[in-house]
């Protein structure tokens, strides 16, 4: 643990931003650990990478990191990050995002973004509720789920991210957990690694609000749930359809090639160039 | 708050007495939206800008009308600067369709020229009136309907002499989509000749 | 003829400018009628290196570009009304994250959808009040083909040095209307490119609060590592709650250019001097009333006439200057709204100047005759 909170420290802004703005507990934190060492592990020049977010208690990551870091507003990330991407194709661009911020305001921009294929790592921290306005529902909040907005129980059906991200055309499409960090890991520094648009949902907890109002207790009690609910798809696939029912599916969904945006633009220039 | 409307213009403001507008020429050209008109304008335009070296602006009526409806571009002509940039009293009026003369009759200055397409208008506003049937021409000498537009630009240049022969054939062997050249110089100069005899047989 | 004299569209003249003033970034959307920047850029901008995106919204097309600006392009978005109004969110973010960024709102009749084919100057009052919170917004407006085409590249010039959106205001008559241009030579107008930093990184702040109130601008991949927010932020960029920064920086985004007006500032007069009437009217109205002077002249009648260029920021001591002419006693202020900068003409006029608003809001143009029938009631 010494060496990777060593790992940690290299790339925090340490003297400048904290203490950080999150809840005691709270998963971002585990999240923004896994960001560093697949950044780390992959030895990519901080120089040349951006992360880029939007609004809410998830977006507030890329403050603390040492990066190049734009904090945008609220859904508009993946648009701003593609303009990045494009103008500097060299650039890692990283994109740390809600449930909220990328599915509800932002759900066109995900849609286009999985749909163009730019060489973009999309990371969805899905802790299912808003946290930073106080607990409201959100795309992702599961049916009958009680929120701030929700207090007779969500009536809506929520979004499957990786499906969501598949339908719309992703070339890379994972989900881990905060539980499962080593994995996590692995799935965000594949994700980066991956040429084209890679989205990596990272399911959290909010044990501030969505455990409170729920009644699903702390922060270990919610990361002991995740641990029993989730279900490697690799297990899952020899498993019967009813066991499977209502399980947090893990795991890479889908890892397609597709030529990537910005290497199809440049093919372009080249050949109106002449070169 | 003044609200007038544009399309006939104030009797009590604008009027050829004004010196700024002696050097001032308004073409309006008419008809049916898919006559090429607005191509035409264009046409006119850049022989006007780019070859005889004057000034001049090109606008034109978009929008639902421009599709089947009554269609239009204006060239205003000055070798000074242009101001306002819209036509204000017409000099001269090519109206290929009756809806399109009826509209724009009313936009002609009192000594303005009214061509029509003779075979489509039958119905002329006045005896100060030139018809050309740019259409059955265009069938019938060149074997394509689509050339009237440029057949109307001849008849233009021979009428009025705002815009030069050579202008336009410049901008026709420009404009004109590749394998069309032959046609739409033949149209051209037909609409020449056929505007030399329409201008002498009026006597204008 | 030279081959440096083109018959050319507004649009074209918008697409021409960028590409002289050295344009590397469009992100657009399509809407009429605005659209053909968008379609001549899609063609040329990637012939020379530079980069054109159709986004998804008008939204996600001003979040393109300011993230293309910050690393390093020069960019540039063009719609009318309906997208202009989408996209004021992501220009108040880059008033409050200084970037540099030009918006083209090519006018069109509304509210709402209103008339996509039609002329209007209505967002006037859009175009510096259009999003949210304090900031100084920095608008220009041409009366020509060619003013167009030069407009653009000073809009590029003056967003990269005062590191701000700025909005190019045209309409669909101006946007869609053909006239001759001589197309300037290399060299004849002046590009601007950014101030970029001369610092070692540690010394580095994004915002920084300087005696000019002009901060140096880096471009990520630079080696700098800046935060950018659109939250209130220190210098360095990280949001604050300290009431002295945010002071700080809100004076800022003001006295960088409220410092610069006779630089921004672009107005022009035309007899003034002697005047008894002026007409003022920016953009395409500005030649009608420029016809209706002409004309009124010739009929003995001393008129002037007003035309601002840069219609935001005003320059209010030049305004006021102008309008003390010693025999002004009315100022007509036509406009293709039901009345926008009329108010700022009656904030500037002395209290003897009468204001009268000639108003046209039919999607026709003000004619001669409209403005010179005004000057005759007034004389």
């Amino acid at each position: 643990m010494a060496q990777r909170s060593d790992i940690t420290h290299k790339y925090l802004r340490a003297k400048k931003k904290f203490p950080n703005v999150w809840c005691a507990g709270c998963g971002i934190g585990i999240v923004m650990g896994s960001l560093i060492r697949a950044i780390d592990k992959l030895e990519l020049d901080r120089d040349n990478v951006t992360l880029v977010s939007g609004i809410g208690c998830s977006s507030r990551l890329p403050v603390y990191l040492d990066f190049n870091t734009l904090h945008t507003t609220h859904g508009r990330a993946l648009a701003f990050a593609t303009g990045v991407k494009l103008a500097n194709p060299k650039m890692h661009v990283i994109v740390i995002t809600g449930d909220g911020d990328a599915l509800a305001i932002g759900g066109n921009h995900f849609i286009h973004s999985c749909r163009r294929n730019m060489d973009i790592t999309c990371i969805l921290i899905n802790n299912q509720i808003y946290g930073m306005t106080g607990g409201q529902f959100s795309p992702t909040t599961p049916t009958d789920s009680h929120a701030a907005t929700a207090p007779y129980g969500n009536k809506e059906y929520p979004f499957d991210i990786p499906k969501l991200a598949m339908g719309a055309g992703a070339s890379y499409v994972a989900r881990g957990t905060v539980y499962h960090v080593t994995q996590l890991d692995q799935l965000i520094y594949d994700g980066i690694q991956k040429r084209g648009f890679s989205l990596v949902e990272a399911f959290s907890n909010c044990h501030t609000y969505f455990g409170r109002l729920n009644r699903l207790g702390d922060s270990v009690k919610m990361l002991e749930e995740m641990k029993k609910n989730a279900l490697p798809l690799k297990a899952a696939a020899k498993m019967p359809p009813d066991k499977v029912q209502g399980k947090l599916l893990t795991g890479v969904f889908c890892d397609v090639e597709r030529e990537e945006y910005c290497d199809r633009y440049d093919a372009l220039i080249q050949s109106l160039q002449g070169k | 708050m003044s609200m007038t409307n544009h399309s006939k213009p104030d009797k009590t403001g604008a009027s050829h007495n004004d010196s700024e507008l002696i050097d001032r020429y308004e073409i309006r050209l008419s008809g049916s939206g898919g006559q090429g008109l607005i191509l035409a304008g264009v046409m006119l335009a850049e022989a006007v800008a780019t070859i005889d070296g004057k000034n001049c602006v090109q606008t034109q009526s978009y929008g639902p009308e421009a599709r089947g409806g009554a269609s239009r571009a204006d060239v205003v002509i000055s070798s000074g600067e242009i101001y306002y940039p819209k036509p204000m009293q017409l000099d001269m009026l090519l109206a290929l369709s009756q809806e399109a003369c009826d509209n724009y009759y009313h936009d002609l200055r009192e000594n303005g020229l009214l061509i029509v397409d003779s075979h489509l208008v039958t119905q002329v506003p006045t005896t100060r009136c030139i018809g050309i049937p740019f259409s059955q021409l265009a069938r019938h000498e060149i074997g394509n309907t689509m050339v009237a537009n440029v057949i109307s630009l001849g008849a233009i240049c021979a009428i009025s002499g705002v815009v030069s022969e050579a202008g336009l054939i410049e901008v026709v062997k420009r404009r004109a989509p590749r394998g069309t050249e032959e046609k739409n110089l033949a149209a051209l100069q037909l609409g020449l000749v056929e505007g030399k005899k329409a201008k002498d047989r009026i006597r204008l | 003829m030279a081959e440096n004299i083109r018959l050319m569209q507004g649009n074209e003249a918008v697409a021409e400018g960028a590409m002289i003033g050295g344009l590397r970034f469009f992100g657009g959307y399509p809407i009429t009628p605005s659209t053909e920047i968008a379609e001549i850029l899609a063609r040329r901008l990637p012939k020379v290196g530079g980069k054109f995106i159709q986004m998804e919204d008008e939204i996600a097309s001003v979040g393109a570009i300011i993230g293309a600006s910050l690393a390093g392009s020069k960019s540039m978005t063009a719609t009318s009304g309906p997208g202009f109004s989408l996209m004021v969110e992501g220009i108040g973010y880059a008033y409050m994250a200084e970037v540099p960024t030009v918006i083209v709102n090519v006018q069109r009749g509304g509210p709402s959808t209103g008339l996509p084919t039609k002329v209007a100057q209505a967002d006037t009052m859009q175009a510096r009040w259009g999003t949210h919170g304090d900031y100084i917004a920095i608008a220009l407006a041409p009366q020509s083909v060619r003013e167009t085409l030069d407009l653009t590249v000073r809009a590029m010039n003056l967003a990269e040095v005062y590191r701000t959106p700025v909005t190019l205001l045209t309409d669909e008559v101006l946007g869609h209307m053909r006239e001759k241009v001589t197309i300037p030579e290399e060299g004849e107008l002046e590009i601007i490119n950014r101030q970029k930093p001369d610092v070692p990184a540690s010394w580095y702040k994004h915002f920084e609060i300087t005696p000019n109130f002009k901060s140096p601008m880096a471009s990520f991949g630079d080696g700098y590592r800046f935060h950018v927010t659109g939250l209130t932020h220190d210098e360095e960029g990280f949001p604050t709650n300290k009431s002295v920064e945010i002071l700080a920086k809100l004076t800022k985004l003001r006295n960088k250019i409220m410092r610069y007006l006779d630089d921004i500032c672009q107005i022009e007069t035309d007899g003034m001097e002697d005047a008894h009437v002026a007409v003022y009217a920016y953009g395409i109205v500005a030649r009608a009333a420029r016809q209706a002077v002409q004309m009124a002249r010739a009929r003995r009648m001393k008129v002037g006439q007003v035309r601002p260029i840069t219609i935001w920021p005003s320059h209010d001591k030049k305004y006021k200057e102008i309008f003390s002419s010693k025999n002004l006693e009315a100022v007509i202020v036509a406009e293709l709204n039901q009345g926008q900068l009329v108010y700022e003409v009656q904030r500037l006029v002395p209290k003897h100047v009468e204001v009268i608003s000639l108003n046209r809001f039919d999607s026709e143009l003000i004619t001669p005759a409209q403005i010179l029938n005004k000057i005759k009631e007034v004389r």
